[in-house]
């Protein structure tokens, strides 16, 4: 179970790799990605959280029959994390593990410059 | 009055205890067949912690929800809907919204960066002793209090689905607990373990499912229709309006405190999965970070499918049986479901759901025991206590004995706690694992400047203000019942009463004190990143490169 001394023994450093164009771009497309809709969907999800809390009167008003404000924003909620998750997973299939990958396969042959 | 008498009696003896047990028995025999059959190849460290690393992102997934709802979820918040209306539903939502966090920020880098343990990628680039120690108080810190949660869950409902009546046998169905699990871990170690989750995840979802069908059917498919029956059903309350069960507040909303407290656990939740060490322990079950990522998004469909079921089986069980009906029964509001199953498909579904209320103890207890073993085995024992000179057999058979201690301390620990409220203790381990856990992974995952002394200040912190709110919060002591004038705390004696911190949850203070003063002890430390460290660290977190491989047989 040893760790494979990746990079050492082909001559490329972790610290190479760190500094090369290739992984600051990785790195600055990850960061895009997460970092905006982490704050989108902890914004959101507090907004309803307060809303509950503070105006109950809002929350309470009937839209259709018995279905609620506080009902609908509530389920909105599943709707956006489903969303989101399947718009990461699309992303992060398509975009960013192409990239992830190629720099993989690159640190492990010790090609990058 | 004399129909909650016959509510309450006839809710003792629901269904047949005989067939509540036989199929119990029917999933322990089975279960364990597959966990014999699946450890055959059980060899290294890696196939102990981690089941070889050789499950599939789908498998992961179902096992996380397996893991995730626990009798708090099932029971807890079917049971808090039936009584408490929208506010039960507001309780789901945190939990779900959670895995975003755990999907985006933690389960990838996470799968990359460590071995076996949350505490790996804590002292990757820090220093290796009093990090990993801290790590490992917390995780077994927050794991103790899952575990006695779900072992308290497990004696609190034997009265109600086996039949099992007297401390004795309460008693005794804790220990069969208890034994059980110890079994499944030392037999079958996390491989045997997953298949326990992923087989009780399937009987769970599906039983929700079936039984959700079941009450819109009889609602003619009109949510609207059923929200209405259930606030029918529901006995008016003056002065709120007869459909206040559809309205938030009627948990939360009493008073200024009550709100802040709600959102104080809001807070806890949904910065505490992602820092539940069992939880996180799964990711490194599947071979790559992309798998991890597909677990996760299984997880989410699987759970959120899963809390939208728990809706309509809260307001069903408020309409069908009735609040009063439900709290009459012995196990209080965890008992709406059970009941609500009785109610439709009469003893062999309440059959079917008490042996899945029992399966889903057994399954989260196992996958808690294997993560606190492996955390005092591999971060205490092997990296600490004998700096990393032991071998990988000998540091899993430290795991093992450490997993029968555990075992004990659950059964005992159970025995003590069953009188405790159930959903309680698992809010007081998502508080503990936002304060002590989330900040630490975050900062030394994302900030170069996090040092070694904002860690262990991050983690103690955490779990010093969160456990110590706790204590001198109103949980602990001092909360009187307005009305009965009966202790409602720990303490139930109310002329003890040392409740000076007024929230019963303390996450809106603890997580923020954490986050702080991980950034405090980060710029005032003298220690300078380890930039070597550092560089390897975010490039295997990002790119996979040099991540620990599945197992090959």
């Amino acid at each position: 179970m040893s760790q494979t001394p990746v990079g050492r023994s082909s001559g490329t450093s972790y610290e190479e790799v760190q500094a090369s164009e290739e992984f600051a771009n990785l790195r600055k497309s990850f960061r895009r990605f997460v970092f905006p809709v982490s704050a989108f969907f902890l914004t959101w999800y507090f907004a309803y959280v307060l809303l509950a809390a503070y105006a109950k009167d809002f929350m309470s008003i009937k839209l259709v029959g018995n279905i609620n404000v506080g009902l609908v924003l509530g389920l909105l909620q599943f709707v956006s994390t489903f969303a989101i998750t399947m718009i990461y997973a699309r992303w992060a299939d398509r975009q960013f593990d192409p990239t992830a990958e190629s720099l993989r396969e690159h640190i492990e042959s010790g090609e990058i410059k | 009055m004399s129909a909650v008498r016959l509510a309450a009696d006839a809710a003792t003896s629901v269904g047949s205890p005989t067939v509540n047990i036989s199929i119990f028995v029917l999933f322990v025999a089975v279960t364990l067949v597959i966990v014999i059959r699946a450890s055959r190849n059980n060899k290294s460290a890696a196939d102990y912690y981690a089941g070889g690393r050789a499950f599939t992102g789908r498998q992961n997934g179902i096992a996380i929800a397996g893991d995730y709802l626990s009798a708090a979820s099932f029971l807890g918040i079917a049971g808090a809907i039936a009584v408490s209306g929208y506010d039960g539903f507001m309780y789901s939502i945190g939990f779900l919204v959670a895995w975003l966090v755990a999907l985006l920020l933690v389960a990838e880098l996470l799968r990359n960066t460590g071995k076996f343990t949350m505490a790996d990628v804590l002292s990757f680039r820090l220093r290796q002793g009093p990090v990993r120690t801290a790590a490992a108080v917390s995780t077994l810190a927050v794991s103790l209090f899952y575990l006695l949660a779900q072992m308290a869950g497990a004696g609190g409902l034997v009265n109600l689905l086996l039949g099992v009546t007297g401390t004795a046998g309460q008693n005794i169905t804790i220990m069969v607990v208890g034994v059980l699990m110890i079994v499944y871990v030392l037999v079958g170690g996390m491989k045997g373990t997953t298949w326990v989750q992923i087989i009780k995840a399937v009987l769970l979802i599906t039983g929700a499912a079936v039984m959700t069908f079941w009450v819109l059917s009889k609602s003619g498919f009109n949510l609207s229709g059923l929200l209405g029956d259930a606030a029918a059903a529901n006995p008016k309350k003056e002065p709120l309006p007869a459909d206040a069960v559809l309205n938030p507040g009627l948990k939360y909303g009493l008073t200024n405190l009550t709100k802040i407290d709600f959102i104080s656990l809001s807070m806890a939740l949904v910065f505490g999965t992602a820092g539940l060490p069992h939880v996180l322990m799964r990711f490194y079950t599947v071979p790559s970070a992309k798998e991890a990522r597909r677990s996760v998004v299984w997880a989410i469909w699987l759970i959120g499918g899963f809390y939208l079921f728990t809706l309509v089986l809260g307001y069903g069980a408020m309409w069908l049986v009735g609040p009063k009906a439900i709290l009459a029964a012995p196990g209080k509001a965890n008992s709406a479901a059970p009941l609500l199953a009785y109610e439709l498909g009469g003893t062999l579904l309440l059959g079917i759901i008490a042996a899945v209320a029992f399966a889903t103890i057994l399954a989260v207890v196992a996958g808690l025991t294997i993560t606190a073993s492996a955390s005092f085995a591999h971060d205490v024992y092997s990296s600490v206590i004998k700096k990393g000179k032991v071998s990988a057999d000998d540091e899993v058979k430290v795991a093992r004995r450490t997993a029968v201690v555990i075992g004990l301390v659950a059964i005992v620990g159970g025995i003590y706690a069953k009188d405790q409220n159930i959903a309680f203790l698992v809010a007081l381990a998502f508080a503990v694992a936002a304060s002590a856990n989330l900040p630490t992974i975050l900062y030394s995952l994302f900030w170069k400047g996090f040092t070694t002394r904002g860690a262990v200040w991050s983690i103690y912190g955490g779990l010093i203000s969160s456990v110590g709110l706790i204590v001198f919060s109103p949980v602990m002591s001092g909360k009187v019942d307005p009305v009965t004038g009966l202790g409602l705390s720990m303490i139930t004696n109310t002329s003890i009463d040392f409740s000076y911190f007024p929230l019963e949850n303390p996450g809106i203070v603890s997580i923020p004190l954490s986050f702080f003063l991980g950034w405090l002890g980060s710029v005032t430390s003298r220690e300078e990143t380890n930039l070597e460290k550092y560089a390897e660290m975010e490039v295997r977190s990002l790119t996979g490169a040099g991540a620990e491989k599945a197992v090959s047989h």
